[in-house]
């Protein structure tokens, strides 16, 4: 079977608000970059096409209709995934491992600032019936879950508040990011309390931006670039819809989407073998709580891995060198594609002022947000 | 159902029972809100309708004038360079008559929709809209229609800033 490469990328944004451009101009901004990248003429090169859109977020119903124009896709093969875009890269993945298809296109993008009322959305989220009556913003769940999960690992407040002290930091360096600030471990843990223990500078905003990706097999990538960069494992998982019964300590879902995708990758010590990893941060204790489901450490290991510098940017084990998206912005269903974005920039040591030295196997993690239990995680190296 | 079952078991449910509660049900309705932003070419497209004009952009590779416009050329995928106008007449490609609302409703009045090809832009190119001063039995494939545009002062900038297309008279030779 063929190897599957990352062989071009194109991001526009990611901005706190890109009220200039529609969402089919921002999707058009990024493709056109992403296939120059690539060297591929949409018309002509691409055999699928693939975009990562929930309709509740766009304010379409069948989204993906309106899809076509602004990627090159117009009378070509063309579906949409309703989830996170590392769920496409899975797709995508599966595609040209079966032979039939040699270059795949794959796009997410957040217009989060379109959508006027987004908390009221991801709240319909909830189950209508037993839990939505009870009312409150739900990010309340985050509140529940990083209290247990705090109480069963003993990691401190100030861990967490290192998080996002670090992600925010390591975003000033990254043009891609939203919201680089300095701040201080003080600032973080001062800011409002908004769902006890979770404080208001620990939740990621919102931002606007889109990541177009090509990928190819084998054959055809190593006809169209010098640095690809090789999927080496895809795995996902949903652990369960129902709040009342779900794991609230660990992430069950990432740990088995990573134990997925590291068997196809052949990752035994991922502590070890993984030059940096990518990891969902939507809210600062998940940062932590991820690595541990990632076996990226041991479980309440990452807070102190954090608090030592372990996992910043010249540290031994990086996490987030992006900003994360504390630092680059809540992207929607593109929160993937920004952890996949740093991966290959990363990788292909284009990632300036961030890059790591000697990076050749990274991790791109995401987790779809309140109030789901799906975890997808994939790796890559710049070694077939 | 089938005839040869005379006996259900349970009881059947009447629509009073929903209406009365006897069924358990949660309501909701969902506070799901939206700002688009229009963008480059549409936001051009927008500015013009209100000024009573009507702007495509063009491709010069395929050498398409596009309405609505956009300012990539899906065809080519190329930016698109240049804009153009075109007219507000132009010429019923097809259409229905729409008895129902969105809700099912019968109208009192139906709705006349069409797709228009705009006279100055390529072909199969122009709007959807509504057609007026014409009776449903009258609407013919070509006929010819102009738009009937609200007064400057009511325009705001949207797509209903022209009221309606209207039969335009020709004039027997
Ligand atoms: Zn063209």
């Amino acid at each position: 079977m063929s190897e599957v490469a990352i062989v071009g990328v194109g991001c526009v944004g990611f901005q706190p608000i890109l009220p200039e451009l529609s969402y089919k101009e921002l999707m058009y901004e990024a493709a056109v970059k992403a296939y120059e990248d690539a060297g591929v003429d949409p018309r002509k090169d691409v055999d699928v096409f693939i975009t990562c859109a929930e309709d509740y977020l766009e304010g379409f119903s069948i989204f993906d209709e309106f899809v076509p124009d602004q990627l090159g896709a117009v009378l070509r093969p063309l579906f949409t995934v309703s989830g996170d875009g590392l769920l496409g890269l899975a797709n995508a993945y599966m595609l040209i491992k079966t032979g039939h298809f040699d270059t795949v296109v794959l796009e997410a993008h957040s217009k989060a600032s379109d959508l006027l009322t987004l908390m009221d959305v991801i709240a319909f989220a909830l189950d209508p019936v037993l839990n939505r009556p009870l009312g409150g913003h739900p990010y309340y769940v985050a509140g529940m879950e990083m209290n247990r999960y705090l109480h069963d690992t003993c990691a401190t407040v100030e861990q967490c508040a290192q998080v996002v002290v670090k992600n925010r930091k390591n975003a000033c360096g990254n043009p891609y990011a939203a919201y680089g600030a300095n701040m201080t471990l003080d600032q973080v843990l001062c800011s409002d309390m908004y769902f006890y223990p979770l404080k208001k500078l620990e939740i990621s905003t919102p931002a606007d931006g889109c990541v177009v990706m090509v990928l190819a097999s084998e054959k055809v990538a190593e006809k169209l670039t010098d640095k690809p960069v090789w999927v080496k494992g895809v795995g996902w998982c949903t652990e369960t819809p129902n709040l009342e019964t779900k794991d609230w300590s660990k992430s069950v879902d990432t740990r088995l989407a990573a134990e997925m995708a590291y068997k196809t990758a052949k990752i035994h010590n991922p502590r070890k073998e993984v030059d940096l990893a990518e990891v969902n941060d939507l809210f600062a204790y998940k940062e932590l709580q991820h690595m541990e489901a990632l076996k990226l450490c041991a479980c309440g290991e990452a807070g102190k891995l954090t608090e030592e510098g372990v996992t910043a940017r010249n540290g031994e084990l990086p996490v987030n060198p992006s900003g994360g998206l504390l630092g680059m912005g809540y992207g929607l269903e593109a929160s993937g594609m920004e952890k996949l974005l740093e991966v290959v920039l990363q990788l292909r040591s284009e990632a300036g002022r961030r890059q790591i030295r000697d990076a050749e196997i990274g991790l791109a993690h995401a987790w779809r947000g309140i109030p789901t239990t799906t975890g997808i995680v994939a790796v890559l190296s710049n070694n077939k | 159902m089938s005839e040869k079952i005379k006996d259900y078991r349970g009881e059947a449910l009447k629509s009073a029972d929903f209406k009365e509660g006897r069924v358990p049900t949660e309501k909701c309705r969902p506070k799901a809100k939206f700002a688009w932003s229009a963008g480059i070419a549409i936001g051009r497209f927008l500015e013009e309708l209100k000024k009573g004009k009507i702007i495509a952009s063009t491709c010069s590779k395929c050498g398409r004038i596009m309405v609505p416009p956009r300012i990539y050329c899906e065809n080519c995928f190329k930016p698109t360079d240049g804009w153009k106008y075109v007219k507000d007449t132009g010429t019923i490609n097809t259409y229905s008559v729409s008895y129902l609302a969105a809700d099912a409703s019968r109208l009192k009045e139906p709705i006349l929709v069409a797709i228009i090809d705009l006279d100055g832009a390529s072909k199969n190119m122009g709007l959807i809209h509504k057609l007026g001063e014409v009776d449903k039995d009258e609407i013919k494939f070509g006929m010819k229609v102009k738009a009937v545009w609200k007064p400057k002062e009511e325009r705001v900038g949207a797509i209903t800033d022209i009221k309606y297309f209207k039969p335009i008279k020709e004039a027997t030779p």
